[in-house]
């Protein structure tokens, strides 16, 4: 697929490894010896420009005192302070409200918890684990009632998943690019470590009906939110959730379980979890009826969409930063699929025309964040920097001019940058970067 | 193309756990036997909080409701604050509006005349999230009422039917044909 190839001589004289237009290196140059080849040139280039200019160095103020008291939960420098999320309704105005993940600011696989996106459509409630309970009942041999206390007592398992709302990258659907970071492109998904009970393990205990073929979970928030779950995915991987990163479920994630369906639309992953039907059929309930059936271009919808397909977006560089001088960079990103492992990520430096591949940051796990990086010399021209994944199915991020086909684009630019123009966009992200080192969104 | 490498790996894990993990690995994560924690509970008192209305009207409670009536509940339970006067849009969506998914591309509004499929998720939502600022306080009649309102505004029954557990099943919505399941073989 026009991957330039110019391998050079492994020796001193070679430092540059250029395996795609617009300066992407071989990825072998992020480990052992290009490493130390790039650091070898850097240090040359610094110790010319050390000297009369630089200043002595000193202890800093910081370095003098006591520090701050150390206090019961960590908090982050004062310094990150702009890492943050985004709010769509920050008074709690009586509708839904939604944050978005900073992936801009952020690095590695894991979201930290205080960070992961969260929609709530009647905001957080307030549930006592010990009044909470897990009904599970309709198509079963016994009906049965389980408790909190009673849950924990569980065989559990541990997995990362990311979570991503069937409505993330909305403004991806925009018939021209929207001008925004990636808080506001990608920000509805995140991903996290957690800890629960298999859900297979309850269905096993109350005997289901071998005619059923959905569930309903219900959660106990005011619009008490259901959806329907075909009952393939529960016997599959559905964990009833107990632990985000390590400690129990964050009030807004669902506290004190929630439903997690490892790929899954973020609204099937039912939080409070108070009740769960089995059936024979769906109930065609408002957000799966309305919300998450994307209109077509003819007009038809899809219906039961549920997966998140292969996708990946790159992080840094990204909207909102900027490139200060030509010369070395590591572009790095984000990948995962609702379907299975990240095998493969590409990255192109010219908008399409030649890819490389990126280093995939092991261990890969399935239906999880999978970091990529990929060394680059900027030669201070124009480029367009764009990402593609494959996943272990030999599923491919479909190019933009075939995902718009299929998919449909808007009739107008999109205005509202909180707004949910389609949903489930997996195709490609692009930043064009000019003469200045300015970023912008591009369609490529 | 990793698959093979995925079963070599979990051969390999067998053979040198042995005999006695083979033994114990009875499908249960090999933790043995159930642990059996749940109470069992019977329908009847599972009843209040089983409120998820099926398609084919399976669980609709008795009682029934009108036009006539709706538009009064409308008002007094403050939907219109929402949803503006005869449903016709405020700061929230509009329930009762002509406007049409055709010519208005992939991000057409999602009305209930032209684009919801089924008339018995109208009387699930109702009657599970609204009104929003006071859930869960509508009567079983409260909600037949203002679905008939809606749908009759709507056009889609006639101004003096009657919505029961029987007629509103039976509510033909025009757009439900034009539905395509996504990935038929995850159901």
């Amino acid at each position: 697929m026009g991957i330039l190839r110019k391998r050079g001589g492994a020796g001193w004289s070679a430092p540059d490894e250029f395996v795609a237009g617009n300066g992407l290196l071989h990825r072998r140059a992020l480990l052992g010896r290009g490493l130390m080849l790039a650091g070898a040139a850097g240090v040359s280039a610094a110790s010319g420009a050390t000297g009369a200019a630089a200043e002595p160095l000193q202890n800093a103020e910081w370095s003098m005192h006591q520090g701050t008291t150390v206090e019961a939960t960590g908090r982050r420098s004062k310094f990150e302070k702009d890492t943050v999320r985004i709010l769509s309704n920050p008074k709690g105005e009586p509708r839904t409200q939604h944050a978005r993940t900073p992936h801009h600011r952020l690095s590695g696989s894991i979201t930290p918890s205080h960070l992961h996106f969260t929609i709530l459509h009647n905001g957080i409630p307030d549930i006592d684990p010990e009044q909470h309970k897990l009904v599970i009942h309709g198509m079963v041999k016994q009906p049965m009632v389980f408790t909190m206390d009673k849950l924990m007592r569980y065989p559990m398992v541990t997995r990362q998943t990311f979570v991503e709302c069937g409505g993330n990258s909305s403004l991806m659907f925009s018939n021209e690019p929207i001008q925004k970071d990636l808080q506001y492109l990608h920000g509805l998904v995140s991903n996290s470590e957690w800890t629960g009970v298999l859900l297979s393990t309850l269905l096993d205990e109350v005997g289901v009906d071998p005619k059923a073929v959905w569930m309903l979970p219900e959660g106990a928030d005011t619009p008490l939110l259901t959806r329907s779950v075909p009952l393939k995915k529960a016997w599959d991987d559905a964990i009833l959730v107990l632990y985000q990163n390590g400690e129990r479920l964050m009030a807004e994630q669902g506290y004190p379980v929630r439903l997690l369906l490892p790929g899954w639309e973020g609204n099937m992953n039912t939080k409070y979890v108070r009740r769960i039907k089995i059936t024979d059929q769906p109930a065609m309930s408002y957000y799966e009826a309305r919300n998450y059936s994307p209109i077509l271009p003819d007009y038809t919808a899809y219906k039961f969409y549920f997966v998140n397909e292969v996708k990946s977006f790159i992080t840094s560089p990204s909207f909102g930063q900027s490139l200060k001088d030509p010369g070395y960079y590591e572009i790095s990103g984000v990948a995962y699929s609702g379907t299975g492992r990240i095998e493969r990520v590409m990255v192109s430096a010219d908008g399409g025309k030649s890819w490389a591949d990126a280093a995939v940051q092991g261990p890969t796990m399935h239906k999880a964040f999978t970091r990529f990086h990929i060394p680059w010399r900027w030669d201070g021209s124009p480029a367009t920097l764009t990402s593609r994944a494959i996943d272990d199915g030999g599923n491919i991020q479909p190019l933009r001019a075939d995902f718009v086909k299929e998919r449909g684009q808007t009739l107008k630019p999109a205005t509202n940058m909180m707004g949910f123009y389609s949903q489930h966009y997996n195709s490609l992200t692009s930043w064009g970067i000019n003469a200045k080192g300015e970023i912008a969104h591009v369609y490529a | 193309m990793s698959m093979p490498k995925v079963i070599s790996l979990a051969a390999l894990l067998l053979a040198g756990a042995g005999a006695m993990a083979l033994a114990a690995d009875d499908g249960k994560n090999g933790l043995g036997a159930r642990p059996g924690l749940g109470q069992p509970i019977t329908e009847a008192d599972v009843k209040p909080w089983d409120i998820t209305i099926l398609p084919d009207g399976t669980n609709l409670p008795p009682g029934s409701g009108t036009a006539a009536v709706g538009a009064k509940v409308f008002v007094d339970k403050g939907c219109n604050q929402c949803h503006g006067d005869g449903g016709k849009g405020g700061k929230n969506a509009a329930l009762v509006t002509d406007e049409k998914l055709q010519g208005q591309g992939i991000e057409a509004n999602k009305t209930i005349k032209d684009f919801w499929a089924y008339s018995t998720t109208l009387y699930d939502y109702i009657r599970r999230a609204m009104p929003w600022p006071t859930p869960h306080t509508l009567s079983d009649e409260d909600t037949y009422n203002l679905v008939a309102y809606i749908l009759a505004e709507n056009k889609l029954i006639d101004a003096n039917a009657v919505m029961d557990a029987k007629t509103l099943p039976q509510v033909k919505m025009p757009n439900h044909d034009n539905f395509i399941v996504k990935f038929p073989d995850r159901i």
